[in-house]
């Protein structure tokens, strides 16, 4: 395989990655609203994801430091042209950090009521946007001939991507709702996996019209729609597979099962859009490939001698913490 | 304003606030590892005032570290935003180094430090101890990888430039992370990053020395041992100072001379020195325009711009005038000077402001020695003025840095004009540099009022930690393993020791 593909491989594993851990948080942080009741339930929600959603974080930071050393001009086109929706991302983001730590610095209900409305704000507008995006990379963007975006915001808030915020956004809740019922005790566990059961279905049904919408619409003909139609046919599978584990009260199951689901989702859209990386809509020339857009064969190289060693170490430094901490709360462990 | 005027401003603010963070992480995460380490090695009872500081100082780490963390993600992100014509030109280097720095060290920071945080009482106390070593050692890689992307833009190296796309190809990593003014560079910032988180942990244990011994009546039951606590903080902080102070000033001088080679009117500019002179003066202040005529009143130090940029005291140093020349000739039409105002002050003021850091720290040392408390009003303005004068110079720092780079965004290859994404309105830019600014000053605000607010009351009671920590040190010198585990276990309904 050429290195450009191995890349294109290592920065959809990285956005996967990034959907399928943070996910899971942003649905964690969605659930602290109606969902937890009282303060010390909030607690444990913010508890049981406390020492994992940083590093879950840096998994965006790194699909996008990976994606500027190895396709400089995915990177500057992609960024510049979703400049608003970025801006959100990043507003919701620096909240929903500070929040987590900061609630528990101040001592009045009002102050830590505010840090919840921060961290609901903080986690539903990413866990849509990072859907509209990612899905737009699939759909193509209005790109001129310097590769530069020449349309409008209703280029990327299309029906299509809209569609995608809303997979993202309902996924993220499911899978958060399943890691609810796998990290605690008591009835605020008995909650989630009612609620998970009532969310499964509207989840799967938007992964099954989003996912057919892809193979459809946006995947060329040949072998990419095949793989296309696989990962979408497996992400529909694996959200019902965790409904049933769920139903059955196999909470571990019914969570890898929408993690498999989000992976399959992410598979999905990266290999509609390869050998593209960002397609033009205007003409077919001024589209970013994975050939057009990528790095120097030397800086590759490079970079796939850092990625070899190192991303197996994150993977399994990573896998202590959540082996650590892998203990269930419930509202008796709150001091 | 046009955008790039607005991309700029925004790329100065947001980066000199992360800025006030950063430094403060990388120092104040070293301090509170030494001072946990103090705390495993020594035997109770003594040891207690260690974790005590421990806990007390880890707190306002992580206050800070949430700002660090979540300013440093726009940074990422607007290399793509409003410098997409730069990210092509130069992603093929530039990128490099940063995903290397979300991959080496990020990863390390972020995992390890939810480990610290959440680990009290919970993992053995010897995993946890490392826990916090692993993230400060991480904050150096960081910044080491990120001061290489920065330094290729000061000095360009290990490229060349692709004929076919006109873009820089990166041809030796090597030389891109040997890059000599990213070698002096990094020392020059930690020293600097060591004088913030110093002068923190100097001036809050001054303040709670001097309010201790102005109205023993106000303090807190335990004042006598918090006050035997503070006075061994005040004197690693203010050590930590002095020593930054001295390593700033030693790398400073090399940075100078680099300097005078790769970016010879970044020199003449920070000297406002406009005609070549054999041997050039350093002047200390000017009071009129710097554009230049004649100064109204300038206090000079004779040879010691000389010094500075050659090490020899009576060595040329050119001029802007002769560099403008010399840089037409060279890369055609166009003014290549910085704004000399803002270079020459900028630079007087981080030397100014760190020194003045240094002098303070001096003091706190002095007037508490032997058992000494000090109570006038005077100490307490010291206390308060001492964090804010080496941010203030780490600011200047890179305003100087940055600005004297000008007009070049990559020296000698790109003009900053020519960095700004072509695609983006100025309306855009407008509608985010309002959005961030007002955000980051509530950030500013918020930061200061919550380390304000945690550095006041005395130090933590920690007999939940001290409890664990000395269970967790006998039974890791019988080999026990996973101790934590069956303790959970024996009793699992145990509220934790630690939770937000
Ligand atoms: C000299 C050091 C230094 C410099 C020049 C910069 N940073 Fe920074 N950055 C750090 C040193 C640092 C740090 C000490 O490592 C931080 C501060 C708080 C933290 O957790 O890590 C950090 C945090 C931080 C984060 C969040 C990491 C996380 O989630 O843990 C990002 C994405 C960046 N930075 C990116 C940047 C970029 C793109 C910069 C260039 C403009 C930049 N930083 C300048
Ligand atoms: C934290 C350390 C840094 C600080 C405090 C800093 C400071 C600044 C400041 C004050 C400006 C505004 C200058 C102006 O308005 O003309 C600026 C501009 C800029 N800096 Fe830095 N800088 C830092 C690190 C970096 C790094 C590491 C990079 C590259 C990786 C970088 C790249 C740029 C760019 C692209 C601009 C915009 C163009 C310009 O206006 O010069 N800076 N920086
Ligand atoms: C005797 C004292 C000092 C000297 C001679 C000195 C010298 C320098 C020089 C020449 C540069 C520019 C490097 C370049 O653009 O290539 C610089 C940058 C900088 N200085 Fe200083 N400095 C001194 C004190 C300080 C102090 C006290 C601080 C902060 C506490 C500080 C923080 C910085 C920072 C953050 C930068 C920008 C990053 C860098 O280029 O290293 N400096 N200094």
């Amino acid at each position: 395989m050429e290195l450009a593909t191995v890349w294109f491989v290592l920065v959809a594993v990285l956005w996967i990655g990034y959907l399928a851990l943070e996910g899971f948080d942003f649905g964690v942080g969605l659930l602290t609203r109606r969902f937890a009741r009282g303060d010390t339930e909030r607690r444990v929600l913010i508890n049981i994801i406390g020492p994992v959603w940083d590093g879950n974080e840096v998994w965006v930071i790194t699909a996008v430091g990976a994606t500027f050393a190895a396709f400089p001009e995915w990177y500057a086109t992609a960024w510049s042209a979703y400049y608003l929706p970025l801006v959100l991302i990043l507003l919701a983001l620096i909240g929903r950090g500070l929040a987590f730590e900061y609630r528990a610095k101040g001592d009045t209900e009002r102050w830590r009521r505010r840090w919840d409305l921060v961290i609901f704000a903080g986690s539903l507008v990413p866990a849509f946007s990072w859907g509209v995006l990612l899905a737009g990379f699939a759909q193509g963007l209005p790109l001129d001939a310097n590769h530069d975006f020449a349309g409008a915001g209703n280029d990327i808030l299309t029906p299509y991507t809209l569609l995608g915020g809303v997979l993202t956004l309902t996924v993220s809740l499911l899978h958060g709702t399943h890691y609810v019922a796998v990290k605690t005790v008591g009835d605020i566990r008995t909650r989630a996996r009612r609620l998970a059961g009532r969310l499964a279905l509207p989840a799967a049904a938007v992964v099954a019209v989003f996912g057919g919408w892809t193979v459809l619409g946006y995947a060329d003909a040949g072998a990419s729609r095949w793989v296309t139609g696989v990962c979408a046919a497996a992400a529909v599978v694996a959200v019902a597979a965790g409904a049933v584990a769920n139903a059955r009260g196999r909470e571990g199951r019914a969570f890898a099962a929408t993690f498999t689901g989000v992976v399959a989702f992410g598979a999905m859209l990266f290999a509609s859009l390869y050998p593209d990386v960002l397609p033009s809509t205007l003409s077919a020339a001024d589209g970013l490939t994975v050939d057009n857009a990528s790095s120097s064969d030397y800086t590759l190289t490079v970079m796939t001698w850092v990625a070899v060693p190192f991303v197996p170490a994150v993977l399994a430094y990573q896998s202590w913490v959540y082996w650590t901490f892998r203990h269930r709360l419930g509202v008796q462990h709150i001091p | 304003m046009d955008v790039l005027e607005l991309a700029r401003w925004q790329f100065g603010i947001t980066t000199v606030v992360h800025f006030f963070f950063v430094p403060f992480t990388i120092s104040m995460a070293f301090l509170v590892a030494i001072m946990q380490t103090i705390w495993m090695r020594a035997t109770p009872p003594r040891s207690t005032r260690w974790l005590r500081l421990t806990r007390f100082f880890g707190k306002l780490l992580l206050i800070n570290l949430a700002v660090g963390v979540v300013t440093g993600l726009v940074q990422e992100f607007q290399f793509g935003m409003n410098w997409s014509d730069f990210s092509r030109f130069v992603g093929d280097v530039f990128g490099a180094p940063l995903a290397m720095e979300a991959l080496l060290a990020f990863y390390l920071e972020s995992v390890f430090v939810g480990v610290w945080i959440f680990g009290w009482g919970r993992i053995p106390p010897k995993v946890h101890l490392a826990t916090i070593w692993v993230t400060a050692v991480g904050t150096l890689l960081s910044a080491y990888f990120i001061l290489a992307a920065n330094s290729f833009m000061q000095n360009p190296v290990g490229y060349e430039i692709d004929e076919a796309t006109g873009r820089a190809e990166m041809t030796d990593i090597w030389a891109i992370l040997t890059n000599k003014v990213l070698l002096i560079t990094f020392p020059h910032t930690i020293f600097a990053a060591l004088m913030v988180g110093g002068a923190v942990v100097g001036a809050v244990s001054m303040w709670h020395l001097v309010r201790g011994a102005r109205q023993p009546e106000l303090a807190e039951p335990d004042a006598s041992s918090d006050a035997g606590a503070f006075r061994t903080s005040l004197r690693i902080g203010a050590v930590a100072v002095l020593i930054g102070g001295v390593g700033v000033a030693v790398t400073g001088d090399t940075q100078g001379k680099v300097m005078t080679e790769v970016q010879p009117m970044k020199m003449a500019a920070a000297e406002a020195l406009y005609e070549s002179q054999q041997p050039a003066p350093f002047s200390l202040l000017t009071i009129g325009t710097l554009d230049g005529r004649e100064p109204v009143y300038q206090l000079e130090v004779p040879q010691l711009l000389s010094f500075l940029a050659t090490g020899s005291f009576d060595a040329e140093v050119e001029g802007i005038n002769d560099l403008q020349e010399q840089y037409t000739e060279q890369y055609g039409d166009g003014e290549y000077a910085p704004n000399i105002p803002v270079t020459y002050w900028t630079f007087r003021m981080m030397i100014t402001a760190g020194g003045l850091a240094a002098a303070v720290a001096l003091w706190l040392l002095w007037s508490t020695r032997r058992g000494r408390a000090p109570t006038s009003r005077w100490a307490l303005w010291a206390a308060a003025a001492l964090p804010v004068l080496p941010l203030a110079a780490n600011a200047f720092g890179w305003i100087f840095t940055e600005m004297g780079r000008q007009p070049w965004l990559v020296f000698g290859l790109l003009r900053t004009g020519a960095g700004v994404s072509p695609g983006v309105g100025a309306g855009t830019v407008a509608a985010s540099l309002a959005a961030f600014t007002v955000l980051y000053a509530g950030l500013c605000w918020l930061w200061v009022w919550l380390l304000l607010k945690h550095a006041r009351p005395g130090l933590p009671d920690v007999s939940a930690e001290a409890r664990w920590g000395e269970r967790g040190g006998s039974d890791d010198a019988s080999g026990g393993a996973g101790r934590a585990d069956d303790a959970d276990d024996a009793d699992a309904d145990r509220p934790l020791t630690f939770a937000y």
